[in-house]
């Protein structure tokens, strides 16, 4: 029984990791006025890029850095079009996803020889007691460093978002642009390093798909993850916490399915599948209901504009 | 310089602008990963325009893409984001294979039947979405998203049932005969009619080797239609006032929750056409077990924002898109240039699209400027 909840709980960390490294740059990114519907392009050029340097320098870290660098990278053209050129946040989100599976599938197929795989790394990020064996229970528990990161990292947004000056500036600038220019912040400098830091977490949680859970990069790995992420923004209501316990609800859905697949029960497999997702309906409209984005969310910001 | 400033703020040209970015930043990329530019691009359009047979299944390719475009325009114009095109498309599929494989009427009642069914269960899916949005404020991307999802694995799931499965296979059956909307579909099999089609180049070409259907002619129907319903009536304008303003139409006595409802059924509904089309002019007339998305209906918010969310101009855009995509097999055949870089110029395309909304704005600044100087 015990060994079968530590199953429960090991699958549900390990799904909801890449999703919420996603969520919570989306968070960041509208907190600050910026829509980012591109999260499923950028998570995936962070997923090949983490798998291909991972492969080819044999440092499972190494890609996962560089894995933040080109998601901070192609969020820097999202970042370019919806702040400085003023472009429909959406329109260039969808460009983003076009963008980011056809530069990882055409680059994949340059370096791999025509394949739209890489070949599987050799070192995966390592777990959190390292390589410690463990019988039992406890070795369900021994999750991915990724597990721990995402979640010092969503403690770290809410602390900065809610505690500190900057954190304030940020939600000023989601909130009313014109005002927050008034008190002298620079609006633009803020939406810049948000949407950028969004495209960074993207690439990380691209990343620790395929460095933690599958060792390689494939045209399935980040199939629909990047939409999961965009919900689980809109879900936890804009805030880290939020999306970060929506992703922990998704994940645990996850492993439901995983868990009651495996047992006697005779569900089809594919109407088991869907649970994660109907669950989600059915929390949104009893608990949750009406959701109000940051006010400029979307809105583009011109100096000078009332 | 005016006059170059008046042409280029026009819609048109700036979109002409953005496809022309598009390849240029595409030649950019095939030049870094040491493929001939030209040449390939030459390739590509000679997959296209090379005989009627291409261009036959260009538009064949395109249609779907255009139909389920204008569905997203039509939500896009009343001021929703229709993210679930996808799942609305995946259920039309779902329910125009199950109806055709289960009944068996005459063609004058099976195809509306098939339309029908494929039209509902979009419409159904479109309508959860509105619903839900209208009566508990649910964000219309978060409940698409998930709908996606369902459909998806509901797809799978009818693929796996005995009743439909075909053995050996991935997919269920073709849906029966009765039910195709082929172009002559069933006198082309005839020894007969082969025969008549074999004596002109140009109909062997385009009739027999492709599956010619009257999807292109329903999709241009239904531009129009959908055009006169948003800009000619009561009903388009109600739809269209909610989505530039909720406030104000609310407060003109709109009913703004059930025009929300019936945005998202009708561009349901059209998602769902463009799937129960597909299904009964392209083989395999069925669906297959599915291990991601097929990007239909992703595929049609990008025709549908190149063309400005205009339903004629999806028609366009639409035959773009297709016919990158068509082409982009045989670059990748002749050149061996990844046929991913279709997705990239389209993605560059779209970029572009929303980049080129500055144009104006800077032309007028320039204009100004060079007033002041002249003072």
């Amino acid at each position: 029984m015990l060994s079968k909840l530590t199953l429960f709980i090991g699958i549900t960390l390990m799904y909801s990791t890449p999703l919420a490294f996603a969520a919570l740059g989306g968070v960041v990114s509208e907190r600050s006025g910026v829509t980012n519907i591109g999260i499923e392009g950028m998570m995936t050029i962070g997923a090949f890029v983490g798998a291909c340097v991972g492969y080819f320098t044999g440092s499972a870290w190494g890609g996962f850095f560089a894995a933040a660098a080109a998601g901070g990278l192609i969020a820097l053209l999202h970042a370019f079009a919806s702040i400085t050129c003023r472009a429909d946040q959406t329109i260039s989100g969808i460009a983003i996803n076009l963008i980011g599976p056809g530069m990882a599938l055409f680059f994949c197929r340059l370096l791999f020889d025509d394949a739209t795989m890489t070949v599987p790394v050799t070192k995966k990020i390592p777990k959190l007691f390292g390589n410690a064996h463990f019988k039992g229970a406890m070795k369900n528990l021994n999750v991915d460093m990724t597990v721990v990161l995402v979640l010092l990292l969503a403690v770290f947004l809410w602390f900065f978002l809610y505690k500190t000056k900057w954190g304030l500036h940020v939600r000023a600038v989601g909130e009313h642009p014109a005002a927050a220019d008034t008190m002298g912040i620079n609006v633009y400098k803020i939406r810049y390093l948000c949407v950028i830091v969004s495209g960074i977490c993207a690439g990380f949680g691209g990343a620790s798909m395929t460095l933690a859970i599958i060792p390689q990069f494939t045209p399935t790995a980040i199939s629909g993850q990047g939409f999961i992420a965009l919900a689980a923004v809109i879900f936890g209501k804009w805030t880290p916490h939020g999306a970060y316990g929506a992703c922990l609800l998704f994940g645990a859905a996850q492993a439901l399915t995983v868990l009651l697949g495996g047992s006697a029960l005779k569900v089809p497999s594919e109407i088991l599948a869907m649970l994660p997702y109907v669950l989600t309906i059915v929390i949104l409209i009893l608990f949750v209901g009406r959701s109000s984005a940051p006010k400029a969310s979307g809105q583009s910001y011109e100096k000078g504009q009332r | 310089m005016n006059r170059a400033a008046k042409i280029l703020k026009k819609p048109f040209m700036m979109t002409l602008i953005a496809i022309f970015c598009g390849f240029v930043v595409a030649g950019l990329i095939l030049v870094a990963a040491g493929y001939p530019p030209v040449h390939s691009m030459a390739v590509l359009l000679q997959g296209v325009f090379s005989g009627p047979k291409h261009i036959s299944n260009v538009i064949i390719k395109s249609t779907p893409l255009i139909i389920a475009g204008i569905g997203v325009a039509f939500a896009f114009q009343t001021g929703l984001f229709n993210i679930g095109a996808e799942g609305q498309y995946i259920m039309g599929c779902i329910a125009s294979t199950v109806t055709g494989i289960l009944l068996d009427l005459p063609p004058v009642i099976e195809i509306p039947l098939i339309i029908a069914a494929g039209i509902l269960a979009g419409a159904l899916f479109g309508g959860i979405v509105g619903f839900l949005k209208a009566k508990f404020g649910i964000h219309e991307v978060l409940t698409s998203i998930m709908l996606n999802w369902i459909a998806l694995y509901l797809q799978n799931y009818i693929c796996d049932l005995k009743r439909f499965h075909k053995p050996e296979t991935m997919g269920t059956y073709p849906i029966n005969k009765s039910g195709y909307t082929m172009v002559l579909g069933s006198w082309k099999a005839t020894t007969e009619g082969k025969e008549r089609l074999l004596s002109s180049r140009f109909l062997t070409d385009t009739l027999l080797k492709t599956d010619v259907n009257v999807g292109i002619i329903a999709a241009v129907i239904l531009a129009v239609v959908i055009s006169f319903l948003l800009n000619r009536t009561t009903k388009g304008f109600e739809l269209r006032a909610v989505g530039a303003n909720r406030d104000a139409a609310e407060f003109s006595g709109i009913n703004v929750s059930r025009n929300i409802l019936h945005s998202m059924i009708i561009s349901g509904g059209i998602c769902g056409l463009a799937a129960a089309l597909y299904i009964t002019g392209n083989s395999p007339h069925g669906i297959t077990t599915l291990a991601a998305f097929e990007n239909t209906g992703f595929n049609a918010l990008g025709v549908c924002l190149i063309a400005s969310s205009s339903p004629v101009g999806c028609i366009f855009a639409g035959l773009l898109f297709g016919g990158l995509l068509y082409g982009g097999q045989s670059m990748q055949y002749v050149v061996h240039a990844p046929s991913e870089i279709i997705n990239i110029v389209i993605g560059v395309i779209i970029f572009f699209v929303a980049l080129v909304h500055i144009i104006p704005m800077i032309l007028t600044r320039y204009a100004k400027g060079g007033r002041k100087h002249a003072e």
